[in-house]
């Protein structure tokens, strides 16, 4: 067991689920192609569908996180004022509690804030900002995290120990304080938080794909590739990487948690989004102020709401583990 | 086995020289602290001087070495804001940080291994599944927003414990929180909201463990032997799962006090991450380097010792010698 894979918190089993290739080649293909006389034509990704429904939880979880996500998209469309256009804002509407009709005589379902906005709005924009940040950090840490671990897998030797050795050292500080310092070098801005999420999660990446492409690259018909002459670049991506890609779905969506999190919890100490594009961590920055005078829906709401969002894609990342991992078929 | 822990102790020597790299020029080329220092209005001539000073006229690698050499003396230069002693500054603020970070740890696994245990023993029963669920939530949840959760429901509407400060006393000769009851409930808060995370990672590892051992052949030994539940439990698995709780434990350390960050902020606890905060938002470079060397000194130190109780507690990491 390495002490830095454990570092790896939310991550802590996907890192086991991602050695389990390495332990057990069989198991994995087996998983891979499904079983012939059980089930003839079921693909391996209609299985997983199927499995993945089997808990109710998960279900509910992924339509959580749907509706969540539709709701950030269509976030213009569907909240009742523009929080950030200041027109639609009215100061006399001043930290209403959940309930109150404004001075024009609407309700703010879920109260104001200092400025009046309606929390409601501002919570579904929050969210536009929280989860565009978590998913580009986590899609370009997953780029270049696929890059280093193909290149570490094909080639072994000398440039895998390296590569995998600059993976340790990543490993082996704690995000939150890489981030932080990170944040505090480069500056404010929406850009630079993403780089320093890209930073501190590509390592998570690079080792699960070289754990599971190790597997791969050993297996004959990567060899027959090579054999073949087809070219490195395509033995890599065409080849090796969509067999080795399942385990990274699942560090994937935790990662996606974690980021929400973590971009929540710089803005907090004021270190993360400008305060022109307030994430919900910067929300209940915001609300931190009111909640020592009892103002608590500030604060609270928009933390319910970030709990709600990262605990749906732990819950299914969690399910997703469970339908990949090959131990656990029955 | 010598070779196994030379070689350790020479990548751990390794980790160490790169961090001071890194860390170096990470802090020492981006961002000018004098711009922040000064006024606006200063004399270019009197900036000059202050640079100087600080020796931020010299070239990167003569301040790299300079850096090592002062470093390897325990010398971190003064800090910028308070021109006094970096590695001082953070000296004082340890035992506040160290102080809650092992209340939380203790606080954590004191709670984590008997709920561990009871969900790895029956995994289908509804207490269990509540637990595990409790666990996902324990991930889940912001340690920010459970910090202020905390501060709203037991300070502000219930009124029973403080929401920020450090209250101490002494001990035999050592300043802890533990001297009265107002130092102790001025803890109680941030080393719960500290102890969350971990629980919920103990929690699961003794699930997974429990879950695995209670299927391995000398627990079925067992069970068919006869053996009374509570002795199977104590003594053949409890025991078996104590080797990766207690590593995680040890490697967690270094987390609990890195996410001491945040939970010092929130509660205003004078420890080395609300200075960490404070130095971060100042640019003042000394401290920050101090800091971050120290964190890695720290989890070097604890990795190793980590790797040598391995070593000494399951003979199958003394073979080979593979790094897996």
């Amino acid at each position: 067991m390495k002490p830095a894979a454990l570092r790896a918190i939310p991550a802590a089993e996907s890192a086991s689920a991602a050695e389990i290739p390495a332990h057990a080649p069989e198991d994995a293909a087996a998983a891979a192609a499904p079983a012939p006389a059980l089930r003839k034509r079921a693909s391996p990704w209609r299985r997983m569908a199927r499995d993945f429904a089997e808990s109710p939880m998960a279900l509910g979880a992924l339509a959580v996180l749907v509706l969540l996500i539709a709701a950030a998209i269509c976030a213009p469309w569907i909240t009742p004022q523009d929080p950030y256009d200041l027109r639609s804002i009215d100061l006399m509407d001043a930290l209403l509690p959940p309930g109150e009709l404004s001075m024009a005589g609407d309700p703010f379902l879920l109260g104001t804030d200092g400025q009046g906005r309606d929390m409601l709005s501002a919570m579904v924009y929050g969210l536009r900002v929280s989860i565009g940040v978590g998913v580009s950090s986590v899609l370009l840490a997953l780029a270049w995290g696929i890059a280093v671990g193909l290149v570490a897998a094909y080639f072994g030797g000398w440039v895998d120990a390296l590569l995998m050795r600059i993976v340790d050292l990543q490993l082996s500080m704690p995000s939150i304080l890489v981030a932080l310092i990170l944040v505090a070098l480069l500056g404010q801005g929406v850009d630079k938080v993403v780089l320093a999420l890209v930073i501190v999660q590509w390592a998570y990446f690079a080792r699960t794909l070289r754990a599971a492409a190790m597997v791969e690259r050993k297996k004959e018909y990567v060899e027959a590739a090579i054999g073949l002459d087809v070219g490195r670049g395509r033995v890599m991506f065409t080849h090796m990487l969509p067999n080795a890609l399942p385990p990274l779905i699942v560090v994937a969506t935790v990662q996606a948690a974690s980021a929400i999190s973590l971009e929540a919890t710089l803005s907090f100490l004021g270190l993360g989004v400008p305060v022109t594009e307030p994430s919900l961590g910067m929300l209940i920055s915001n609300g931190f102020q009111y909640l020592l005078s009892g103002r608590y829906w500030i604060a609270v709401f928009p933390g319910v709401l970030l709990l709600v969002l990262i605990a749906a894609l732990n819950v299914v990342g969690d399910q997703l583990r469970d339908v990949i991992n090959p131990r656990n078929q029955r | 086995m010598t070779e196994t822990v030379l070689r350790r102790l020479l990548q751990s020597v390794w980790v160490v020289a790169a961090m001071s790299v890194i860390v170096f020029i990470g802090i020492y080329a981006i961002g000018d602290p004098v711009e922040l220092l000064v006024p606006e209005e200063t004399p270019a001539a009197d900036k000059s001087r202050i640079v100087a000073h600080l020796g931020l006229d010299q070239p990167l690698h003569v301040q790299y070495l300079r850096f090592v050499s002062d470093v390897a003396s325990g010398d971190f230069g003064l800090s910028f804001v308070y021109n006094t002693p970096a590695l001082g500054l953070i000296l004082d603020r340890l035992p506040a940080t160290l102080e809650l970070a092992i209340t939380s740890m203790v606080i954590a696994v004191a709670l984590a291994i008997p709920l561990g245990l009871l969900a790895g023993l029956r995994p289908r029963a509804a207490s269990s599944r509540g637990i595990m669920l409790g666990s996902i939530l324990g991930f889940s949840l912001p340690s920010f927003w459970v910090g202020l959760m905390l501060i709203l429901i037991f300070s502000i509407w219930l009124g029973w414990l403080p929401s920020s400060g450090r209250h101490t006393g002494t001990v035999l000769g050592v300043e802890t929180s533990f001297a009265s009851w107002t130092g102790i409930s001025h803890l109680i808060l941030p080393a719960v909201n500290l102890a969350l995370f971990q629980l919920a990672l103990v929690i699961r590892l003794v699930r997974a463990g429990v879950v695995e051992a209670m299927t391995a052949d000398y627990v079925r030994y067992a069970v068919s032997k006869g053996l009374r539940d509570r002795r199977i439990m104590l003594v053949h698995v409890l025991k078996n799962i104590m080797i990766p709780v207690v590593t995680v434990i040890g490697l967690e350390l270094g987390t609990v006090i890195a996410f001491a960050v945040v939970t010092e902020t929130i509660f205003a606890w004078p420890g080395t991450g609300k200075l960490i905060i404070d130095s971060i938002y100042q640019l003042d470079r000394p401290v920050i380097v101090a800091y971050l060397m120290i964190i890695v000194l720290l989890f070097v130190t604890i990795n190793f010792i980590v790797d040598l109780v391995y070593l000494a507690l399951d003979p199958r990491a003394r073979g080979g010698g593979a790094s897996a």
